[in-house]
């Protein structure tokens, strides 16, 4: 394979014996910290990237909502550590079925996973699995053209309501993505599929639903600030949800988004109109209600017709918990979509721990299960999969900075690099021989021109290219 | 009582100082100019000129000194009026993180302005601003996003603290549990 050849070529003339050898295993805002980090830490690095996708960028690409562009600005810098002659990015390598991690372990010195969480966490209750529930994390990547779900094909016109569970930063994206005007969104990176649907859409109701009140909602201010000034859009946030009992008040003493949310929430519940007019969409916010069990249309068709919530009180202090006070309350809606949190996938031969859906690890050395606390050699964590799926992107910088500093501090202890390891020769002639196609950076950007150049006709920064087909014939 | 943690923010930067000389950044850098080739934001004050009238053209090619702290040790650099501080940075390598580049949407620029009088002097942060300082680490009671504080005659001496790199990941500056 062409590409193999000359990769060998040029590898040969950078590469030293003394390279340090590292592979980095996701490319979003984790590994791409990490990579630059590795790059500036140990100049005789060399790291290589690899994604089961075959374009980079992880959730900068899929998860930053089509109206956020600026979000996705950080691309330049991510660009700029790929085109680094110490660093490769692979792309349409899968961990699990195109390298296992005991080959990757062999071949590189030092494997640093961050290939974040790709599943949802579930609620568990009776109905889950009626059409219309989707986890937001699918209907997110489905508008950002994920070729994964570009054939959701969400039922978006059977119904005026949706409601979605949660109320963190994701939970508002969905929301504002069904109430935003289409024609607003037509100018944007979104996916043309679910642009289309959008247009056709027939929701003008969105229940965002919290377990607990105001002060614990999850989001943060500029989100907030922004749904809320939707143009002609009713936001419903009923007075008495807003009254706070002492812990509350600790609560926003101890955190200045909590406090910035809630006066945002407050301010946005007395100057809101007491009706909305015919016609107008509508925003709810509900509170202290826990869902119970997903509702059946009763035609029995399978497709989901509401939500039964179990109203809440909360308890304790600090961090307080919402305790179900035995009432219920019914809400219509004909699509669901839960915004409670995602999960890592766990892989062959990697300690995971599944009640908190990470990788065990001590400051991003990953530990055994079975010989518990002992670090694994060589193997180490980072994003999502090292501390759970929180935090924003700039939150892997200072993750990356913890998970470089034990690496480092670990080559000092053992020079890794005296044992011989393949590298970037070894994963390729491994690939080849199984015959998978590998996406250099160089071919991602064939694709990153062909889908800025298709945007440009349409008005749209970029049309993404949306089935893997597309995405490996270039 | 934030006179302590300045005082002591400033004692942490000097701590490096005590074991190596000052520090010439190298030219090799991994932040070089930052470019725009994106889009457009509104609110970018990156590359922003001064609009102020004629009279005051001669500030334009004025420059004042600005000193950036890490844990590293100090840089101190001229920053001609109307630049960002961000962008003076970059143009200095100085290791200021622009993820967004000027544009108001990440928190990684983020700059601890050391003295009170100095912080006075700037303009109050909008709420856009503000929505970002809420999820910055190291949050102090001086802190700015080094984009959104741009150079001015007043501002002579000004000297910046890059925040420590912190072990706290919380977004909202709880400790994480731990693992």
């Amino acid at each position: 394979m062409g590409v193999f050849r000359a990769m060998i070529a040029r590898t040969f003339s950078a590469a030293t014996s003394r390279s340090l050898r590292v592979c980095v295993v996701g490319s979003g805002p984790a590994g791409f910290y990490t990579a630059e980090k590795m790059l500036k830490a140990h100049e005789e690095a060399e790291v290589d990237i690899i994604d089961r996708l075959p374009t980079p960028f992880g959730l900068v690409r899929s998860g930053v909502a089509p109206d956020h562009p600026e979000t996705k600005i950080v691309i330049n810098q991510f660009s700029r550590v790929a085109h680094n002659e110490r660093c490769s990015f692979f792309g349409n390598v899968s961990l699990g079925s195109s390298v296992s991690l005991s080959e990757l372990r062999q071949i590189y010195h030092v494997v640093v996973l961050a290939y974040g969480a790709e599943s949802d966490r579930v609620l568990g209750i009776p109905g889950e699995d009626l059409s219309g529930v989707h986890s937001a994390r699918e209907f997110v990547w489905w508008y950002n053209g994920h070729p994964d779900l570009s054939q959701l094909a969400p039922d978006l016109k059977n119904t005026d309501t949706a409601i979605v569970l949660g109320q963190g930063n994701v939970a508002l994206d969905v929301a504002r993505i069904l109430l935003r005007p289409p024609a607003e969104l037509a100018t944007t990176d979104i996916a043309s599929h679910a642009l289309a649907a959008l247009k056709e859409s027939s929701i003008r109701k969105v229940y965002l639903v919290g377990r607990r009140g105001p002060v614990q909602a999850a989001c943060t201010a500029k989100e907030l600030r922004e749904i809320l000034a939707i143009k002609d859009l009713y936001v419903n946030i009923k007075q008495d949800d807003l009254q706070i009992t002492s812990a509350d008040e600790e609560e926003m003493k101890n955190s200045r988004i909590r406090r910035r949310v809630y006066d945002l929430l407050s301010k946005a519940s007395s100057s809101s109109q007491t009706h909305p007019s015919s016609g107008q969409p509508e925003l709810h916010f509900t509170f202290f209600r826990k869902p119970d069990k997903f509702l059946e249309s009763s035609d029995k068709s399978g497709h989901v017709a509401g939500v039964k919530f179990e109203k809440t009180t909360l308890k304790g202090s600090g961090n307080q918990i919402a305790a179900g006070t035995g009432q219920y309350e019914d809400l219509k809606c004909g699509l669901v979509l839960k915004s409670i949190g995602y999960k890592s996938i766990p892989v062959d031969g990697l300690p995971f721990d599944h009640s908190k859906g990470v990788v065990p690890n001590i400051r991003g050395r990953v530990v055994s299960s079975s010989d518990v606390g002992q670090p694994v050699d060589g193997l180490y964590v980072c994003g999502w999969l090292k501390r759970g799926p929180t935090g924003i992107i700039a939150t892997n910088l200072y993750d990356a900075e913890e998970t470089v500093t034990s690496i480092s501090e670990d080559i000092k202890k053992k020079d890794l690099t005296s044992e011989f390891a393949s590298g970037r020769e070894g994963l390729l002639q491994l690939l080849e021989n199984r015959k998978i196609k590998v996406v250099t950076f160089n071919d991602w950007e064939k694709i990153d021109s062909e889908e800025k150049r298709l945007g440009s006709l349409m008005g749209k920064p970029r049309e993404k290219l949306t089935n893997w087909k597309d995405l490996l014939a270039k | 009582m934030f006179i302590s943690k300045l005082s002591r923010l400033g004692a942490q930067a000097f701590k490096g100082l005590s074991k190596a000389p000052l520090t010439i950044r190298p030219k090799r850098s991994f932040f070089p100019i930052v470019q725009k080739d994106y889009l457009e934001p509104a609110s970018c004050k990156l590359f922003s000129t001064t609009a102020i009238g004629n009279s005051q053209e001669k500030e334009e090619s004025q420059k004042i000194s600005v000193t950036f702290f890490d844990k590293d040790g100090e840089q101190e650099i001229k920053v001609p009026v109307g630049m960002s501080m961000l962008e003076a940075a970059h143009e200095n390598d100085i290791e200021l993180e622009g993820a967004c580049e000027g544009s108001l949407a990440c928190s990684t620029c983020h700059v601890i302005v050391m003295d009170v009088e100095q912080y006075n002097k700037l303009e109050d942060p909008t709420d856009e601003e503000n929505d970002m300082l809420d999820l910055a680490f190291g949050l102090t009671e001086t802190s700015r996003l080094g984009c959104q504080v741009i150079a001015k005659p007043e501002l002579d001496g000004l000297r910046l603290a890059l925040p420590a790199a912190t072990r706290n990941f919380a977004v909202d500056g709880y400790k994480p549990k731990p693992h």
